[in-house]
């Protein structure tokens, strides 16, 4: 395992400009998570560790040794596509195999077996391994291939959204395993997805993209709790951050020159109104079982807030809202920090 | 808009039963989700509605006239589904217009009703533009408008939001919802999606191999699920199912499970000893230092306000729902206890929830939606 160092890279394609000035130096061991829309630039910063790209601009470093320009073979990287792609006329056994069997890594066959049997018990599919790769389920193919990676012992390991082509179910049980295989074996992983709950729950640190760049690098609470900005902070949480003009309703403390007041589901109080106070009234009460969320409606804005299942209010209440420790932003959407330091 | 009534439909395409025996009633101007794994009989049971296919057996009525054997098209129901089908020679007004036109209409009646169809979904301003440069969300309100401007009874809705990505589909389901509060209409809508049936449903039928296997509301569906099958398909993460042995009298309060006595709520029935299995929330499952049900932290998902610590115990994994400011390191030895008065008990070979003080407390004011 090893350290990676991205120091002010940059790629053009043509005229768009797909990942700008970025630079990360993720830590050995560490599972760092790019998390960004469509189009962010994230698959393309994977792709420019990987080698599969050339940057522009900047070096790239893996184990202390510039690989700027090395070709993707001597870079010692492992690369997890969306898509599994197996060898459909192989058992699970010799895909598993494969990259030891690669004529430059010559492995002797006892150790092969060893490691294939090591990743197969990890990832639960040691029952498997005499079966054909088609015989599988998506889940069990999915694991096949990330198992491919993981007999490799490369200093990084690279994820293009490994789990979105599963359904729910399966990527919450893949979500748990890969972080524990990821513990076990100290495993420095870059992993992009768009996915908040992966991110959130898988990250050591969150690399979140916008337009080719690196907004912000944090733990997912720093992320969750400090963001940057108004971009960042809709990143993470569900249902998003309330993001309202600071007039809309009274706060118990805005910073100075906040404009855009920022309030998650849990900061928000909603109580019904005494007579006259009345800021909102209740359009709609989504009960979702292990919470509920309370829409309201204050002037022409709508507020979502958590609320307790067996709240008593109904639909076209008076109600009053308030936050408790909003988060404030300027007007160009950065986030004031209070005594102009990190929170 | 109309009441929709389905008894005893049943549905085979020769020796495969795709419907089993299905009865609801959807109350006129009621949202109403079915929801269910692919092949569950949802979508047969809504083109059965509709008129796209006919029943083997059973009835429907839509607003009181019995509609089993009648023409889809003389059915007065709208339907819109997954893949927004749009005329791409036709601008967005043409589009929405065309039903009415086929209708034959005249042009000024068709003018007002697509502009007014265009102020309730707000894409006025796109009425003139051609349908091909817009994006995902816009050409699903498109297709929306053409199925709203016909005024139908009801509306039929196949996974209408399977297509879209994850935020906008977080945010067409708040719109979907409010369309439907500002027009009152009946509504069915097929979903696999929990999410999307939980957010925009008064009630939802959970259906699994053609059977319906609990018709609640959203709330009751999470809180009280009649089968294992809603306890595991519900939730996520789902329910906890610990599977215990054991026998239990009308009246008794304890059970036993894994060595640890449990409280668990009133029985009101008896079953003799059998495979039972207890169904815990995560959002009801706290860890203790001592006592409870051991076992050991297998890992934790940060999830913002709250975290899901799983636990590796004698009886399989356990998921808890708790504050994300609570300490729980991987390999961690932990005690779990339950909050008593919202456990679910099944019987395992038929699958279904014994009756407890829990299953028959009666319901507060038959919660609905807002």
């Amino acid at each position: 395992m090893a350290e990676v160092r991205l120091d002010q890279v940059s790629k053009r394609f043509g005229e768009t400009t797909a990942v700008s000035d970025v630079s990360l130096t993720v830590g050995d061991g560490e599972f760092i998570v790019l998390l960004g829309p469509t189009g962010a630039g994230k698959t393309t910063i994977l792709r420019l560790v990987a080698g599969l790209e050339r940057p522009d601009q900047g070096r790239i470093a893996i184990g202390g040794q510039d690989v700027t320009a090395a070709p993707p073979a001597a870079r010692d990287v492992t690369f997890v596509f969306q898509q599994y792609s197996l060898y459909p006329h192989l058992s699970v056994f010799d895909n598993l195999a494969f990259p030891l069997r690669s004529p430059t890594r010559r492995t002797p066959e006892p150790d092969i077996k060893a490691k294939v049997t090591e990743v197969a018990r990890l990832l639960q599919i040691e029952d498997k391994l005499g079966n054909r790769a088609t015989q599988l389920s998506g889940g069990q193919m999915q694991r096949v291939a990330i198992g491919r990676a993981l007999v490799r012992r490369p200093a990084v390991y690279l994820m293009d959204e490994p789990l979105s082509s599963l359904d729910a179910k399966l990527r919450a049980d893949l979500r748990l395993e890969l972080k524990r295989v990821q513990v076990d074996l100290g495993a420095t992983i870059i992993y992009v997805t768009h996915d908040q709950i992966e991110a959130m729950t898988l990250a050591t640190r969150i690399g979140v993209v916008n337009a080719g760049r690196l907004v912000q690098v944090g733990t997912p609470r720093e992320i969750y709790e400090a963001p940057v900005d108004t971009y960042v902070a809709q990143r993470l949480g569900q249902p998003a951050i309330n993001l309202v003009p600071a007039d809309l309703l009274p706060a118990n403390r805005l910073l100075p020159g906040t404009a855009t007041v920022g309030a998650r589901t849990e900061h928000i109080r909603v109580t019904k109104a005494a007579n006259g106070d009345a800021r909102g009234r209740v359009k709609w009460i989504e009960h979702l079982g292990d919470q509920s969320h309370i829409h309201v409606a204050v002037k022409d804005r709508t507020i979502v807030a958590l609320v307790d299942p067996d709240t008593d209010l109904i639909r076209e209440d008076a109600v009053e809202v308030t936050f408790a420790d909003p988060l404030c932003f300027d007007a160009s959407g950065r986030r004031i920090a209070e005594n102009g330091a990190a929170k | 808009m109309a009441e929709i009534r389905v008894q005893n439909l049943h549905k085979s395409f020769g020796s495969f039963v795709a419907v089993r025996d299905s009865s609801f009633t959807v109350n006129s101007g009621e949202f109403f989700a079915m929801l269910g794994p692919s092949g569950c009989g949802k979508t047969t049971t809504l083109r059965m509605i509709a008129g796209l296919e006919l029943p083997s057996s059973g009835t429907i009525t839509l607003g009181g006239e019995d509609v089993t054997f009648l023409r889809a098209s003389s059915r007065d129901i709208a339907f819109v589904f997954q893949l927004f089908a749009l005329y791409p020679h036709m601008n967005v007004r043409q589009n929405i217009g065309y039903p009415l036109t086929c209708q034959g209409l005249g042009r000024a009646e068709v003018k007002t009703k697509v502009e007014e169809a265009g102020r309730i979904l707000r894409i006025s301003h796109l009425l003139d533009k051609p349908v091909s440069g817009l994006s995902g969300g816009d050409r699903q309100r498109v297709a929306l408008g053409r199925a709203i401007v016909r005024d139908p009874k009801a509306f039929m809705m196949d996974e209408p939001l399977g297509a879209l990505d994850t935020e906008l589909r977080e945010a067409m389901i708040g719109e979907l919802r409010a369309l439907h509060d500002r027009l009152g209409a009946t509504t069915i809508y097929v979903t696999h999606d929990q999410l999307e049936a939980m957010a925009m449903a008064d009630k939802i039928a959970v259906m699994n191999r053609g059977l319906i296997e609990q018709f609640d509301t959203p709330q009751a569906i999470y809180d009280r699920p009649a089968t294992l099958f809603v306890a595991d398909f519900i939730g996520s993460p789902p329910m906890n199912l610990l599977p215990f042995r054991g026998g239990l009298e009308t009246g008794q309060t304890q059970a036993r499970l894994d060595g640890v006595e449990l409280t668990i709520p009133t029985m009101h029935e008896s079953i003799a000893e059998a495979d039972l299995v207890l169904g815990v929330r995560p959002e009801q499952v706290r860890l203790v230092d001592d006592g409870g049900l051991r076992g050991e932290v297998f890992g934790s998902e940060y999830l913002g306000t709250t975290q899901i610590v799983t636990v590796k115990t004698g009886g399989g994994m356990v998921r808890a729902r708790l504050g994300s400011d609570i300490r729980a390191p991987i390999g961690h030895p932990v005690g779990l206890t339950f909050r008593p008065d919202k456990l679910s008990i099944f019987d395992k070979a038929s699958g279904r929830a014994l009756r407890t003080a829990w299953t028959d407390a009666a319901r507060q004011g038959g919660r609905h939606h807002g």
